[in-house]
């Protein structure tokens, strides 16, 4: 982490800056964040040593946010091709063919370090950020979602931070015109230093239009696009790899200011650029600005690039071309046309009202040149920058916490009896409770597409003119990654892919969003490397390869680090509108049926920290191929147009998901569950692959003959029915709880504590 | 009959009004740029939701001088429809084509639902299909929806019955006397809140909106039998 010394850099003229020897002398890369190793193979690069414009561009571009040096090694791990894979990790966004020539493009990406400093702006520029990496792709963007994680509500740091990210992403997607439709919250102590904000966004495009960032064509114009750059974000690649310490507030500076009038007016005018057909490369400014989009796009052409500096709009005087380099003002993209073409796409930018000058050209040396008045500022081989950073292979260690919690028997917890009172207490908790709160400060009916609104397990979006949607989902819960990283990142990517299948979808990829501690500390390394292999495990055996996503690590703060917790976007294809399916039960009288078995498993749950105020355990066992077969059975039954509703077991388990169902179709229910479980831990436990559907009375026979013949357990609970969720376990009722006092519960619990 | 949606620099419920004009009633609509100063090729003129020069200074206290306005200010006084939703309501303020202006939500926060709103007038060209006192059924999204006007205005308002729609069960921004769309005096220009058209599918959770574009149809229809007999 860098103590203060980026704000001064940010006040520095070029004449003050110090010279190549001084850096290695005074060691000022450290500064920047560079080893001392990492320094010396600098110097063998260039075979000199690097000056201050240098140090600062190698040491963004070896930053772990740019480069992966800590991850890489994992990330290897993931399945990334497929059938249906159209492009894979390394563009700014993945695509996965839907058929007749459209694909889904879609990534997800983190702005919690500058969302736990300021974060209305930290959260608003995550949304401007994702939104340009699916666009520069040429999609057209049709729906964003957000994970986030805070400390629990009655901490008023939660609650500033809370107010302010969701107000964030509001201000900031609402005014773009892009529907927020979905997403997830989970509060917990263990992000109370160190939220965590991740955002995804969902595009569709045809295949003839989808763009790489690549300068190809020697001579051809490299154009910048934009605002003019200005001092804000300078080092936020290097901030964002670092822990937060109480220094982080006087890194504000490196958090930048959004503009997302800008950005619909760039995202126009760059989708109107591509449809013309002239585009030879394109890539947004996103962390690292200038120095990642242009080095990174004459690497993947095997090229260079010159820059002149004087010709980059500046939206102060006097900025150096370290500053210009680094700078992370918002809303810019870098694009490279042949010079045939250049005033056509000056007109388009010109109808827009963007900002579009011509800062360079493409050249055949392999180098990255800066010219700044007149002077050569920098001179680097691309290939320095992009491929030469070194990958650590850390080492990792089991933790003790881990060991000492093969000895917790979380069945032996003293019996809970008063379950109504504990299913209050589960869904007034507000992990569990309603998020309207938020959703209601989200446009989600923008763009008139979304057919299943915030709220469901998953969100869909129709494509017009067809009879196909997309369901789209982010899951990820830190609680059972913590306690066992391996079957943690099982079941983050089994239930994206359930909530997937529940909305009447078939999963098609993953993007994913891997939020970690310190990855130098061998115990959250072992996290980082145990959980990467039980995702990828989990894609291949669900058919759903990774195509693409983003690493956050270093998300700890004095109070220690965060769960671990990777994020899961899961994107999913509904062939026909009509099989649509969504949680509540549709009317009195259906059946409602549980699908999967319960076992005595509470490590993790939600029951366990609200009832027993403790995170201890084993979380529930996951078995890939019983979660395969229930979702392939589940999804042939919606096909064949049996379920009424379907709603994934999670947080909170049978009990909860009774209760969602109820409350969000307005009706009661009457169940009785056989079981040899004490029935706090049978309507608690949160075991894997379950799912609870009603339908119709006349199809319950064959429902039920349909599972059973592909060896899905499939008890018949009982029906919808009354005014009232009423339970009874072994014969004796349980619950009987009038659903419009569930509801208020739920619905309250929120809104009462940001009173 | 031939639709123009405004397209402001900031604009994006522009694609939805187009969208609902061809899937309600099927009538011909262009997208027309802010800089256009010729309407005279259209009969009904949507101005868009959206964040016009993205709503710095005051919500459409910019879009106000777009070089369209004019153009838009001379359909309004030859009689052609002028609807304006949102952040077009809010533009329509600020040009005083209607009066009374828009401000911050009460609760000062970004409000997006399904909002119940009673149809108070239904004699005018963009309410014809609907019945008078009916309960519908339309989105809001907005953070600026608050109507405001003087006494003497809201008195004029009732007398010359123009307020068009009122929120009903729940007031969501605080507005005054729970108006959530007002008309001119004439009655061919009409400002609201709510989105009718992100409400003309029943997948979206309603279609109620439907009938305010079935309404501009018949009005215009009939105002073009009355011309040619």
């Amino acid at each position: 982490m860098t103590h203060g010394t980026t704000h001064g850099a940010a006040q520095r003229t070029a004449a003050a800056e110090p010279t190549a020897e001084q850096i290695g002398e005074h060691k000022i890369y450290r500064q920047m964040g560079l080893s001392d190793d990492e320094y010396a193979l600098i110097c063998r690069l260039l075979g000199r040593k690097p000056n201050y414009t240098e140090t600062g561009v190698f040491s963004v571009m070896w930053s772990e946010h740019c480069a992966y040096k800590n991850s890489k090694p994992v990330l290897k791990k993931f399945p990334t091709t497929g059938p249906r894979v159209l492009v894979g990790p390394g563009e700014g966004a993945g695509v996965v063919d839907i058929g007749d020539g459209m694909g889904v493009c879609f990534k997800i990406e983190s702005h919690n370090h500058p969302s736990a400093i300021e974060p209305y702006q930290g959260a608003a520029t995550g949304v401007g950020g994702i939104l340009r990496d699916i666009f520069s792709m040429g999609a057209r963007p049709v729906a964003l979602l957000n994970s986030l994680r805070f400390g629990t509500l009655d901490n008023p740091r939660a609650r500033y931070l809370f107010e302010n990210v969701v107000a964030g992403i509001a201000g900031y997607g609402n005014c773009v015109g892009i529907p927020t439709v979905g997403g997830e919250i989970m509060f917990d102590p263990s992000y109370e230093g160190n939220p965590l904000v991740n955002v995804m966004c969902v595009g569709l495009i045809d295949h003839d239009l989808i763009q790489k960032g690549r300068a190809e064509g020697v001579g051809n114009a490299v154009f910048y696009v934009g605002p003019a750059t200005g001092r804000d974000g300078i080092h936020g690649a290097t901030f964002a790899s670092g822990e937060l310490t109480a220094e982080s507030e006087s890194q504000r500076p490196a958090v930048q200011v959004g503009d997302p009038f800008m950005e619909k007016l760039v995202m126009e005018a760059c989708l109107e650029l591509i449809e013309s057909g002239i585009v030879v490369g394109i890539q947004d400014m996103g962390a690292a600005g200038l120095t990642c989009s242009s080095s990174e796009m004459a690497s993947k052409a095997g090229n260079g690039m010159e820059l002149n500096l004087d010709l980059v709009p500046q939206r102060e005087p006097d900025m150096t071309p370290y500053e210009m380099m680094l700078s992370e003002s918002q809303e810019r993209m870098l694009f490279v046309v042949r010079p045939e073409h250049e005033e056509q796409a000056r007109a388009i930018f010109a109808k827009w009202g963007v900002p579009c000058v011509k800062v360079g050209r493409v050249t055949n040396d392999g180098r990255l040149k800066l010219f700044h008045r007149g002077e050569l500022a920098a001179d680097i081989p691309v290939s320095a920058l992009v491929d030469n950073c070194p990958v650590y292979r850390r080492e990792p260690k089991v933790p003790e916490y881990y060991v000492k919690n093969a000895d917790v028997d979380t069945a032996r917890y003293p019996e809970v009896t008063d379950l109504a009172g504990a299913l209050e207490k589960v869904l007034g908790s507000p992990t569990v409770a309603s998020k309207e709160w938020v959703y209601r400060q989200y446009d989600h009916t923008i763009r008139t597409e979304t057919a299943v609104p915030p709220g469901s397990d998953a969100a869909v979006v129709a494509i017009r003119g067809t009879r196909k949607a997309v369901a789209m989902t982010l899951d990820g819960n830190g609680r059972y990654v913590y306690l066992d990283p391996e079957t943690g990142g099982r079941i983050a990517v089994a239930e994206a892919a359930r909530n997937v299948v529940c909305s009447g979808a078939e999963p098609l990829a993953v993007t994913d969003n891997l939020n970690f501690g310190n990855p130098e500390k061998p115990e959250m390394f072992w996290q980082l490397e145990r959980a990467s292999e039980g995702i990828a495990d989990a894609c291949r055996r669900l058919g759903t390869p990774v195509i693409g996503g983003n690493v956050s690590l270093y998300n700890e703060s004095e109070s220690g680090p965060i769960h671990p917790t990777p994020v899961i976007g899961m994107v999913g294809l509904v062939r026909d509108v009509d099989h649509i399916t969504t949680q509540p039960f549709k009317r009195e009288g259906d059946v409602v049926i549980l699908l999967g078995e319960t076992k005595a498993e509470l490590g993790g749950s939600e029951f366990q920290h609200v009832i027993h105020g403790v995170t201890e355990g084993r979380p529930p066992h996951i078995d890939l191929d019983k979660e395969k077969a229930l979702q392939d059975a589940l999804l042939e039954a919606i096909r064949a147009g049996w379920i009424a509703s379907a709603h994934d077991l999670s947080e909170g388990g049978l009990a909860v998901a009774l209760a969602e169902s109820c409350i969000t179709g307005g009706l009661g229910a009457e169940v009785s569950l056989e079981t040899d479980l004490r029935p706090d831990i049978a309507l608690f436990s949160e075991s894997q692959s379950r799912v609870i559907i009603s339908v119709r009375p006349e199809h319950a026979g064959e429902v039920l003959r349909h599972f059973e013949a592909i060896g899905v357990p499939a008890a018949r609970l009982g029906v919808v029915k009354g005014a009232n969720l009423a339970v009874r376990a072994g014969g004796k009722p349980v619950i009987d709880v009038p659903v419009e006092k569930l509801t208020r519960v739920w619905k309250d619990a929120i809104p009462c504590r940001m009173r | 009959m031939r639709f123009a949606v405004i397209v402001f620099p900031g604009s994006n419920g522009d694609i939805d009004c187009y969208k609902a004009v061809e899937d309600a009633i099927g009538q011909p609509v262009d997208y027309v740029w802010h800089t256009a100063t010729d309407l005279s090729e259209y009969d009904a003129i949507l101005v868009p939701g959206g964040f016009s020069y993205g709503d710095y200074l005051r919500c459409g206290a910019i879009a106000r001088f777009a070089p369209v306005m004019d153009a838009v200010r001379r359909a309004a006084d030859e009689g052609k429809f002028v609807l304006g939703i949102c952040n077009g309501f809010q533009v329509l303020t600020e040009a005083r084509l209607l009066p009374g202006a828009l401000i911050r939500n009460r609760t000062l926060k970004f409000i997006c639902q399904l909002a119940e709103i009673r149809v108070e007038n239904n004699r005018t060209p963009f309410t014809l299909d609907y019945e008078e006192g009916e309960v519908i059924r339309i989105p809001i999204a907005h953070g600026e929806g608050c109507y405001y006007c003087d006494e003497e205005t809201l008195a004029r308002l009732k007398a010359e019955n123009r307020i068009m729609f009122r929120y009903v069960n729940e007031n969501p921004n605080g507005s005054i006397d729970d108006i959530a769309g007002i008309c001119n005096e004439r009655g061919n220009v009409l400002g609201l809140m709510p989105h009718p058209e992100r409400a003309v599918h029943r997948w979206l959770g309603s279609e109620d909106g439907r009938r305010m574009f079935t309404s501009l149809l018949r009005a215009y229809e009939a105002r073009r039998r009355e011309v040619t007999v």
